[in-house]
């Protein structure tokens, strides 16, 4: 039976570590406690996730490369992530419309995953990322709503952070040569496949909040082949600089 | 088979308390999934994490180690992820000690999803059993719990989510 590449792995992997990377940052900065306590939550499940999935994508890779070699000593062009979920937190709206627009990706795309009997050790990951995915797109859907249909200044916000976060929301979507190779294998279907889905699930969330969906054709993407935006190399120079100054630091 | 040896592995597991609901132990939460001889004598013991980020996975498999350690048997633990842990393993003596320490434990089956499908998820209160409480957050003070408050003695709990 055909095994995933360790590359597509990475890529879930790699959502799932960045996204935690920027929701930690909230961390004792959140509106309210209560709001701190879940960013950091979510963020704690995703780091979880992360590193399952690292460290079985470095397996698969067989050069001996552990979750903390993958995640500490990759540069930038190395990662395989979405723009999108390297994007700066901004305010809280900013942080929950992205949240909103990748918890409705990954849900589908952990459950796709959680039905492959071909891949059990990535559909056992997947199986326990769709209960707490669940649970954040529940939580993310709710403050979208909240803002949204809130008051005029709130409303306008999370309009503005939306117009400013669809155009990287087509990248999820897009397939190459790994994610076509894994589909003609049989073992996860093509990304392209979850978007009619994800549209109609985000335009519903959307009608709720009162929020219009942006008109663009603007696409920014690059992120599986390793082309980020700048905001990534801030980003693990600060998740990686312990590591990379004191290597193999333990504590 | 359960051998000897495999049965006191057992019996010293059955001691080793959750770092983070310290009444409860790993084997009363069903994160222990198996523990077998191998063919060169080693114990495998295969544990599953309870949430994929949970923090104590790590505590737990040191704490693990150091019940055994005076036993001189030669043991290895596995982290299996397959089948996914469930809330529906948490036998019902142990939902009656997370009552008892003012934790509401997970209600019914994860079956019924009521909170995943939007709808308010009827959860008594650990102190007074009143139904009338409201969800603060459905993030509490560990993944796997949400924050409660109830209603009539404007208690404030926590609720073990049901996953
Ligand atoms: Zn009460």
């Amino acid at each position: 039976m055909a095994k995933l590449g360790h590359e597509w792995i990475l890529r879930l992997g790699d959502d799932a570590l960045v996204l935690a990377q920027r929701l930690s940052e909230w961390c004792s900065h959140g509106p309210a406690l209560e709001e701190d306590i879940a960013l950091s939550n979510i963020a704690l499940d995703l780091l979880g996730q992360a590193r399952a999935l690292l460290t079985l994508a470095g397996e698969r890779e067989g050069q001996g490369r552990d979750e903390d070699a993958l995640a500490y000593f990759r540069t930038d062009r190395e990662f395989s992530n979405a723009l999108l979920v390297e994007v700066p937190n901004g305010h809280f709206g900013d942080t929950i419309v992205r949240q909103m627009l990748f918890d409705q990706f990954a849900l589908l795309r952990y459950e796709a995953l959680a039905g492959q009997s071909a891949e059990p050790e990535v559909a056992a990951i997947a199986a326990k990322a769709v209960k707490e995915v669940r649970y954040h797109a529940a939580h993310s859907a709710q403050w979208v709503v909240r803002l949204g249909d809130g008051t005029d200044e709130s409303h306008n916000k999370v309009q503005e952070s939306l117009n400013v976060l669809w155009p990287y929301t087509q990248e999820l979507f897009e397939d190459d040569a790994v994610s076509q190779a894994c589909a003609a294998a049989g073992v996860l279907p093509l990304n392209a496949s979850y978007h009619a889905r994800w549209k109609e699930q985000v335009l519903a969330i959307l009608e709720e909040a009162t929020l219009n969906c942006p008109e663009t054709s603007a696409l920014l993407t690059g992120g599986r082949e390793g082309k980020h935006t700048e905001h990534l190399s801030y980003l693990l120079a600060e998740m990686q600089v312990l590591q990379r100054t004191y290597p193999g630091a333990k504590w | 088979m359960v051998t000897e040896r495999v049965a006191r592995v057992q019996r010293v597991l059955e001691q080793v308390m959750d770092p983070e609901l310290p009444f409860l132990t790993v084997t009363e939460l069903g994160m222990i999934r198996g523990c077998s001889e191998l063919e060169d004598g080693t114990i495998e013991i295969l544990l599953t994490p309870t949430y994929s980020g949970c923090p104590a996975t790590d505590a737990i498999q040191e704490d693990i180690e150091a019940a055994l350690s005076p036993m001189e048997t030669r043991f290895k633990i596995r982290v299996v992820h397959a089948p996914t842990w469930t809330t529906d393993w948490i036998s019902d003596a142990a939902r009656e000690k997370m009552r008892q320490n003012g934790i509401a434990p997970p209600e019914g089956s994860s079956a019924d999803k009521a909170f995943l499908l939007g709808k308010a998820q009827e959860v008594p209160c650990p102190r007074c059993n009143g139904k009338d409480t409201k969800l603060v957050s459905p993030f509490g003070s560990t993944a796997c719990k949400a924050h409660y408050q109830c209603n009539a003695c404007a208690e404030p709990f926590d609720h073990f989510k049901c996953f």
